[in-house]
């Protein structure tokens, strides 16, 4: 199925692609058919920064259950650092 | 049928990437494939999928002009730029996807384009897989002159009003009415969308409206069951798949 769903936002970072590491400017998640993994679906991360070209992308594919653990591990670092007070 | 050509002479092909005018009057690439042949010829438009104008559809145009057909793929995502298939599906998606009515207008311009081939055969048919297949059916209920339209389990042809996207307004089932070509469906009981459920609601909107359909289902498969790149392929369901394709544009596009 295409399910359309995808959410983007604009983000300030650097990513590591095939060429080496690349400024980022936006970040685009969604659910959808994989391409390269084995589930039909998949939650569809990707980094980019079309002011550079379509290659300056930073990818992945994740299955569900390994996309829920990604984000309860970004959500307890994302705690532990604002509790560090280090900026 | 696939596979039943005489060995005593199978025609050969030609295929490469070419512009064509596009729906908004640029130019837009699409791999033109046709049969090495002064006959006339019958012209298909292949709609590509969701994940791009990618080696499979590359492929599928020159199965099918194997067996006869000049075709006619446009790029559908070319406005967003170019690159590898899986960069740029990407870059669709991060700007909410391609617009039905970009497509429709692309599928226009390559209709007219077949139209002006010299050996024309006067049939043209349009067909795709997954987000293709609706794609092709919302093309033929909204273009006059196809006569032939292939919808390979295409998700999102009936829809909830809450499933509306700016570019994806309307679901295809809603211009059932304004359907005039023949159309060929071909679905997984085990597909997730279409569901069958979905596909029973699509058989009576077009049952009602008194159009020409057939509608095969396969158990044992779910989408994508022609994908060979995929572990959704399914060997036998997809091999009988291709062979209602095939009868189906031949009666439709060659008698």
């Amino acid at each position: 199925m295409c399910t359309n769903i995808a959410t983007s936002s604009p983000v300030r970072g650097v990513g590591m692609g095939a060429d080496g590491w690349f400024p980022l400017t936006k970040a685009t998640v969604g659910y959808d058919h994989a391409t390269h993994s084995e589930d039909e679906h998949a939650v569809l991360i990707d980094f980019t920064n079309y002011d550079i070209g379509l290659h300056a992308r930073v990818a992945v594919e994740l299955d569900l259950e390994s996309a829920r653990a990604l984000l309860a591990q970004l959500q307890d670092v994302l705690e532990q650092a604002e509790a560090s007070g280090m900026r | 049928m696939w596979n039943s050509y005489s060995t005593a002479g199978p025609v050969g092909i030609t295929a490469e990437i070419i512009t064509i005018p596009g729906g908004d009057g640029g130019e837009t690439h699409a791999y033109h494939a046709r049969p090495i042949t002064d006959a006339p010829l019958p012209g298909i438009v292949l709609v590509h999928h969701m994940p791009g104008w990618d080696e499979f559809y590359l492929e599928t145009a020159e199965r099918l002009a194997r067996h006869g057909y000049e075709v006619i793929c446009p790029d559908l995502y070319c406005r967003f730029g170019h690159g590898t298939p899986d960069d740029v599906t990407a870059k669709v998606r991060s700007e909410g996807g391609v617009r039905d009515d970009s497509v429709v207008a692309d599928g226009a311009a390559a209709l007219a384009w077949l139209r002006a081939r010299p050996g024309h055969n006067g049939k043209v048919g349009v067909m795709g897989t997954c987000s293709g297949g609706r794609h092709a059916l919302l093309i033929a209920s909204r273009v006059r002159g196809f006569n032939a339209v292939v919808d390979l389990w295409g998700g999102g042809v009936v829809a909830k009003p809450e499933e509306a996207t700016p570019a994806r307004p309307v679901a295809p089932v809603e211009y059932t009415a304004d359907l005039e070509a023949p159309l060929l469906g071909i679905f997984g009981n085990d597909d997730q969308s279409p569901s069958p459920e979905e596909v029973d609601a699509h058989e009576e909107a077009l049952r009602r409206a008194g159009k020409s359909y057939e509608f095969h289902r396969y158990d044992g498969a779910g989408h994508g069951l022609m994908y060979y790149h995929t572990p959704q392929y399914r060997p036998t369901q997809a091999m009988d798949a291709w062979n209602k394709v095939f009868r189906f544009l031949a009666t439709h596009l060659k008698a």
